[in-house]
């Protein structure tokens, strides 16, 4: 039986009440819109790159308690990243959100991913695969400097 | 509620556990489950009677066929129209509006004429008539609905014009539950000689339809929201529209008479029924109809608006949830939100509880626009629910507020 708990895990539910990096930056040099048609959930990433490092990255919009809680998580992983790490935690991310079942692989993952790692028990949870990995995907969009709002569908 | 009570056994389906709790069922409106009389007329059309409609001279061609204009008949009586040509199978509600708007819309509209359509419609009756719009040129005009979730008829008269094509607009909204008082609608529409299409999908199956009696021009409904299979629904139209209206699509049976240089159209419906069409889902719905019909939809009617009056009760009881959708006439439809929790973990936790209910924008996007919301959760009855499944969906509301620790 799949436990509520694994998804709403109390990281989660903090980050949620509390979403860290939660305004509008005003100057931002980078910055994508996201948006999940499913669910309607949207958010706006804003980032400060200078140098190829995200010096400052911030979010705004409205989503499920997964999706705002992965995009507080993830601003605060990426801030000091240079756009090479944050590339590598896209994938990881990715990874781990996407794997089939429990692995070797798992254990690495979680590993390089720390606290991210709360959020690999949407696993389980097909429908919100897509809420956890709406902040990521938007990450991508605003690193590719994508004019376009972003879609998971 | 003990007459109803029986009827569940008939939904084989709602006899399992979901997360090891019974299921509830509360996600009609997207789809209605099937009683075990329409999963065994299809079953019987495949072991006995399975062959093309309207070709073979051989028995079971014969069968099949007459299977087939049977389940039209029974579609005819059931909505009251005046001629079973006037009933045209299609896969369900949205190709019925794409066959309207791409045949009688693009022949006839032209740039600059109007389409008039409702803030509350589903995308269905949006997206068809903005693709004729960049066809022909033609513009939208929207009725307004008020904060209750009801059409502003005040409104609709002003919009009313000589440039006015159409007015389409649905029968019962499925985000906000609103039964539209569509007799005034269609009567004022008619007064400017304007056709009218009314979105029936959620509406058949929960009240008596009599599309005589409402005088409208094209009636479109889904089998699948009416305890009968997916894949196929209804375009009702009056004769004088379905005759001016040509082909929708070509192909085998809409024919009379084919050469290279001319091709003669068959007669009505055939003319709009084009390929071999879903004949084990007309056969289903010809059985949901009488499955129906033993039932009683006055009686349906009546039970279904208990189970909304005791749901609304309910839900309007807990604290921090709001109603979406407070129509004086409404279906069993209710739409809320909770303080400070999304509808899609509102979704996820219910589940956790066997509840099924839908939540998600409803593909009504217009809606939330106008009610400031990325989402509202949506409980959608049918007979076979239970005020006891209601308690369940209570209990389960509270949980959702517990695991999310916004008690």
């Amino acid at each position: 039986m799949l436990d509520l708990r694994e998804l709403y895990q109390e990281v989660i539910l903090d980050h949620n009440k509390n979403p860290r990096n939660a305004y509008q930056m005003l100057d931002a040099n980078c910055q994508a819109e996201g948006f999940n048609p499913l669910c309607g959930d949207q958010l706006t990433l804003y980032l400060q790159i200078k140098d190829n490092r995200i010096e400052k990255v911030s979010f705004t919009g409205s989503g499920c308690a997964i999706s705002t809680a992965s995009a507080s998580l993830m601003t605060e992983y990426l801030a000091g990243k240079t756009l090479i790490e944050a590339e590598q935690l896209f994938n990881d991310f990715h990874n781990l959100v996407m794997l089939d079942s429990a692995t070797k692989e798992e254990e690495t993952l979680k590993k390089q991913l720390g606290k991210l790692s709360v959020l690999a028990g949407v696993r389980e949870f097909p429908a919100r695969v897509k809420c956890a990995t709406l902040a990521w995907h938007t990450l991508k969009a605003a690193l590719a400097h994508e004019q376009h709002p972003i879609s998971t569908e | 509620m003990s007459l109803i009570l029986p009827i569940r056994k008939d939904f084989p389906i709602l006899n399992q556990t979901i997360a090891g709790k019974p299921l509830v069922y509360l996600d009609n409106a997207a789809t209605t489950q099937k009683p075990q009389c329409v999963i065994d007329a299809m079953t019987h059309y495949y072991q006995f009677d399975n062959a093309n409609v309207h070709r073979g001279i051989h028995t079971l061609s014969e069968r099949a066929t007459k299977a087939y204009e049977a389940a039209r008949s029974k579609v005819q009586k059931f909505i009251n129209a005046a001629h079973g040509h006037e009933i045209v199978f299609v896969r369900g509600t949205t190709e019925a509006i794409n066959l309207v708007a791409q045949s009688y819309g693009r022949s006839q509209f032209k740039a600059g004429d109007e389409i008039i359509l409702s803030q509350m419609e589903h995308h269905s009756n949006i997206v068809p008539w903005q693709m004729l719009c960049e066809q022909t040129g033609a513009t939208l005009r929207i009725i307004p609905m008020n904060q209750q979730g009801e059409l502003i008829f005040d409104e609709f008269t002003h919009l009313l014009n000589e440039k006015t094509r159409l007015v389409a607009i649905t029968h019962i909204s499925n985000a906000l539950g609103t039964i539209n008082p569509l007799e005034k609608f269609i009567e004022t529409a008619h007064q400017h000689n304007v056709p009218v299409l009314i979105d029936g999908a959620q509406a058949v199956g929960h009240l008596p339809i009599d599309v005589q009696a409402l005088n409208c021009d094209f009636y479109v409904f889904s089998g699948h929201k009416m305890y009968a299979p997916t894949g196929i629904g209804i375009l009702y139209g009056k004769e004088q529209w379905l005759e001016k209206m040509p082909p929708y699509q070509g192909g085998g049976e809409m024919i009379s008479k084919v050469s290279f240089e001319k091709t003669t159209y068959n007669v009505l419906p055939y003319k709009f029924e084009a390929g071999t069409p879903h004949i084990e889902g007309v056969i289903g719905l010809g059985a949901a109809i009488d499955y129906l019909q033993t039932l009683g939809l006055a009686s349906i009617y009546a039970y279904e608006h208990e189970l909304l009056n005791y749901a609304t009760e309910k839900l309007s009881s807990i604290p921090g949830l709001r109603i979406i959708g407070q129509a004086t006439h409404k279906s069993a439809i209710v739409s809320f939100v909770l303080d400070n929790i999304h509808a899609h973990d509102v979704g996820t936790i219910l589940d956790h509880s066997g509840i099924a209910i839908r939540s998600g924008h409803h593909c009504a996007m217009p809606v939330m626009t106008y009610f400031n919301l990325p989402a509202t959760a949506r409980a959608s009855f049918a007979f076979y629910n239970t005020k006891e499944e209601i308690d369940v969906l209570i209990q389960g509301i509270d949980e959702v507020k517990e695991v999310l620790g916004t008690c």
